[in-house]
């Protein structure tokens, strides 16, 4: 590219170049130390860098999207599963964080690199900037018939009052103007450069935005059967994810109770089982407010109090059940949560009542909401609760919860327990609503009194949301603005034609004495940007002055420019 | 009378097949095309091309492409030949238009027999990115001259309708409960555009490498006789421009979306940015075009170096379409194959 180039960069003492930093250039002598520095700190902030450190950024996102990720939500167990599955593999991949890759030390080398390349880049452009700002728009280039789109006709109208049209109507098109004796200089176009710093200073701001959320926020998930309760207790939550300097003991105070919580599932139609609406019914209690409000929380939805909010992510069954244990006592009531395991919710569980006497008792099977058994076993047709049963096993002997380590609610440890059997077998049954699995020798029973659902709740507080978002809305506007505007010159310079020869070099304006005779007006323009400046622009000031002197008598310039015109 | 929602959907895949065999009488027309005027270069033609003249800063010898001069079109001996070609061409454009029209007939069909935005899934997804290409080619084809992107873009949607068709095809029918949001109709609808504009930007970028090869050779050995299809497409500098264009405009489109979709993210998730394999790959896509775009202001990488940037970027928003929604599960995976 580069003949127009060259000449632009010629043609003005204060053009600067176009799209960008300053290309590497080593400094010519370098003291020891300081030039080291130097050397470091040019190569750091060049632009050749910059494209090196943004395509190393790209392929180091790679791994973390093909391995199982340990703080991405999609499923908490995919690396343990990953690293059950490959032994020998799993404890290097772990060792070099491909495992948590946005988290791990060369993801953060690239990106901090990036910043401070980025940052080094754009402080200086910005200074630079805001003296372009003040700097009037430059002089014409002594020979304007090599600029782009160049226009040149004679005519024999006075000078001051063609320049001072061809100002109006640029002026009007919102160019900076300087209007001198022999010519008029124009310039527009500086949003590109500061939406282009904008962008890039935007994503500064977007960063402080993610550190606030990752320093003060915190995620938290919580499963809550139909007429459970949460209160905003670190205690209350299933996972609590805290970051560095959350407040954990300044939670938001508030108190909720899953009153009611719907689904419903498209019957026939194109995909039948397809659930259609998922809808929750709270009764929240706001902290002083001695009123408890009735809310619905729907998928995108969310219960919004005061920034932390609730989002209805997950659901499932939760049968009721009681159990009672060798002494006929009731010793556990209530809804149990049991995981659902495939898209017709069959779902598995553990009853756990470690109260039980003689003999502590578990329970272990699944949930079908409509239950039919195949060759494979039992499993669920449909989503919905269309024959709901629990097809279960019993264990009696010891829980092992005595011993202070925590367990899962939804696996028993079998260590101490051992499974109840009947003639020698296993004892196995399945239940409808209403009826009770007894076990032998009184040992005690479960009943199934009905299904209940339960819902999943992530919990979030992001105190660094609207930074983020402000930042992201200006990375777009400074993006859109400087890729979107042109910035570009157009001169207009009106000298006398003395001889046979016109003299558009001449910049002595004692010579300029305009009057009563014919002078070469000059309408050129010049792109500081990689496209073309809009194309009518100069056809349209053409038009304005030829309106006032006429066709033109000569064009000197009328073959190059016709060329020009077809070329684009 | 109205028409239902099973008579629209009937309508609907009507319009696409329908679309699909005009797409490929167009790919025709435009292939006949292509192979004419790569035949029909002949060397004099190249020469002109490539011809020296001395610029006028009479500093380096330049092309009339390199000046910007108008570039004499590659002329067949034969000017009824030629009036062939170009015929052919202007069918392929004409068929193109009319299967255009009907995709967008097909697509607006869905969305009424589905009472909802179209692009809920995989099928309605690739149908829409379909009609988005084939708008943005022609929008292109209005100010540049463009048509020997044409067979490249056409075939890219005959592929892509294809594929809809017979592997993604899913019936229309209401979506989960999480994809009823309007984020859904703009954060898509974004995604979609930029996702259109890019493939023309891509297949400008492959032309405009295939060019510049053949450019570079001629201007090694100016006397050597090359033809062949590199030949006959336009010039590298035009294709450049057509590929910069492009990315440009789509790009911050793709920011956009990349944005909407954080912010549904966190309407929805809780979070707006997660890691998650789709949100990944838009990001490994929107950082290789952004390396495009530095690497377009920067001495010794502008032009090719900076064009396979842009080809990466491209490769990487193919993954996440097919790739991610195929063999990666994620919090995404709903979208319904």
């Amino acid at each position: 590219m580069t003949s127009v180039r060259n000449v632009g960069r010629n043609a003005g003492p204060s053009l600067a170049p176009d799209d960008g930093k300053q290309d590497d250039r080593e400094p010519r002598r370098a003291r020891v130390g300081w030039g080291w520095f130097r050397w470091i700190w040019r190569t750091l902030t060049s632009m050749r860098t910059a494209v090196i450190l943004l395509v190393l950024l790209a392929l180091a996102a790679i791994p973390g999207s093909l391995f199982p990720q340990r703080n991405v939500a999609t499923d908490p167990a995919a690396v343990d599963k990953y690293a059950a599955e490959n032994p020998n593999l799993a404890p290097w991949l772990d060792r070099i964080g491909f495992f948590d890759a946005y988290a791990s030390p060369w993801f953060a080398a690239i990106y901090v690199l990036l910043l401070v390349s980025m940052t080094g880049c754009v402080l200086p452009r910005s200074l630079r900037l805001w003296r372009a700002t003040r700097t009037p728009p430059p002089v014409a280039p002594r020979n304007l018939a090599r600029l782009e789109d160049h226009h040149g006709w004679e005519t024999d109208r006075e000078a001051p009052m063609l320049l001072e049209a061809a100002a109006r109507h640029l002026r009007k098109r919102r160019f900076r103007v300087v209007v001198t004796a022999t010519e008029v200089r124009a310039e527009r176009g500086y949003l590109r450069e500061a939406g282009n710093l904008t962008f890039h200073l935007s994503l500064l701001v977007l960063l402080v935005g993610i550190a606030a959320g990752k320093l003060f926020g915190f995620e938290g998930r919580v499963a809550i059967a139909e007429g459970g309760t949460f209160a905003n207790d670190r205690s209350q939550y299933d996972v609590f994810t805290p970051s560095a300097w959350t407040d954990v003991d300044d939670l938001e105070s508030l108190s909720f109770r899953l009153d009611e919580f719907d689904v419903d599932y498209q019957v026939a139609g194109a995909n039948p089982g397809q659930p259609t609406d998922f809808t929750a019914k709270v009764t929240v209690q706001r902290g002083n407010d001695p009123t408890p409000s009735q809310e619905t929380v729907q998928p995108n939805r969310p219960l919004d109090i005061n920034e932390t909010k609730f989002f209805l992510t997950g659901n499932g069954y939760a049968p009721v059940v009681t159990v009672r244990d060798g002494r006929g006592e009731v010793v556990f009531t209530g809804p149990v949560l049991f995981l659902p395991l495939d898209a017709n919710n069959s779902s598995e569980g553990v009853v756990k009542a470690p109260d039980a006497q003689p003999t502590q008792l578990a329970f272990e099977g699944l949930f079908l909401p409509t239950a039919d058994v195949g060759p494979q076993g039992p499993y669920s047709m449909f989503p919905d609760t269309l024959d709901p049963q629990l097809f279960l096993t019993a264990y009696t002997g010891d829980l092992g919860m005595g011993d202070g380590v925590p367990q899962s609610v939804f696996a028993l440890d079998r260590d101490e327990l051992s499974q109840v059997e009947v003639d020698g077998q296993p004892i196995n049954q399945a239940l409808s609503v209403g009826e009770s699995l007894v076990l032998p020798d009184g040992q005690g029973s479960l009943t199934f009194d009905g299904v209940s659902r339960f819902a999943n709740f992530q919990i979030a507080y992001d105190p660094g949301k609207e930074i983020t978002l402000a930042a992201a809305i200006l990375i777009l506007v400074g993006l859109t603005s400087s890729l979107a505007i042109r910035r570009r010159r157009i001169w207009v310079r009106i000298l006398p034609c003395t001889n046979d020869e016109p003299r558009p070099g001449t910049q002595d304006e004692s010579e300029n004495d305009l009057s009563g005779k014919r002078s070469l007006i000059e309408v050129a323009g010049y792109s500081l940007t990689r496209r073309q400046a809009p194309p009518g622009e100069i056809g349209d000031l053409l038009a304005a002055l030829k309106g006032l002197t006429g066709p033109g008598l000569v064009d000197p310039h009328a073959d190059t420019a016709s060329h020009k015109e077809t070329s684009t | 009378m109205t028409v239902d929602n099973a008579s629209f959907a009937e309508i609907s895949n009507g319009l696409v097949y329908a679309s699909i065999a005009v797409y490929a009488l167009a790919m025709l027309a435009y292939a006949a095309e292509t192979a004419r005027r790569a035949t029909s270069t002949n060397s004099n033609a190249v020469l002109q091309g490539s011809r020296m003249i001395p610029s006028p800063a009479g500093g380096a010898r330049m092309t009339p492409d390199q000046l910007g001069l108008p570039r004499a079109e590659p002329t067949d001996p034969r000017p009824k030949a030629a009036e062939r070609t170009r015929v052919l061409g202007a069918v392929g454009t004409s068929l193109t238009v009319l299967a255009f029209t009907l995709s967008v007939g097909g697509v607006a069909a869905r969305g009424l027999a589905a009472d909802r935005a179209p692009w809920g899934n995989m099928y309605e997804f690739v149908l829409v990115c379909g009609v988005a290409a084939g708008g943005a080619y022609l929008a292109f084809l209005s100010r540049q001259p463009v048509r020997a992107l044409g067979v490249w873009i056409v075939g890219l949607i005959l592929l892509a309708l294809g594929l809809a068709v017979t592997v993604l095809y899913t019936p229309a029918g209401d979506l989960v409960p999480v994809l009823d949001s309007y984020w859904l109709v703009i954060h898509v609808a974004a995604a979609i555009t930029g996702g259109g504009v890019l493939t023309v930007g891509a297949v400008a970028s492959g032309l405009f490498l295939l060019r510049h090869r053949l450019e570079r050779l001629n201007a090694a050995a100016p006397d050597a006789r090359r033809r062949g299809y590199a030949a006959s497409l336009p010039p590298a500098k035009t294709l450049e421009q057509v590929a910069h264009t492009a990315h440009m405009f789509a790009f911050p489109i793709w920011t956009f979306a990349v944005i909407a979709g954080a912010i549904w993210a966190e309407n929805s998730w809780g979070r707006y940015w997660g890691w998650d394999p789709k949100e990944t790959w838009a990001f490994i896509t929107w950082v290789f075009y952004a390396a495009y775009l530095h690497a377009q202001a920067t001495a010794g990488w502008r032009g090719v170096r900076a064009t396979w940037f842009a080809l990466a970027g491209y490769a990487a928003f193919l993954f996440n379409f097919f790739g991610v929604n195929l063999w990666i599960s994620g919090l995404h995976s709903y979208a319904g194959v």
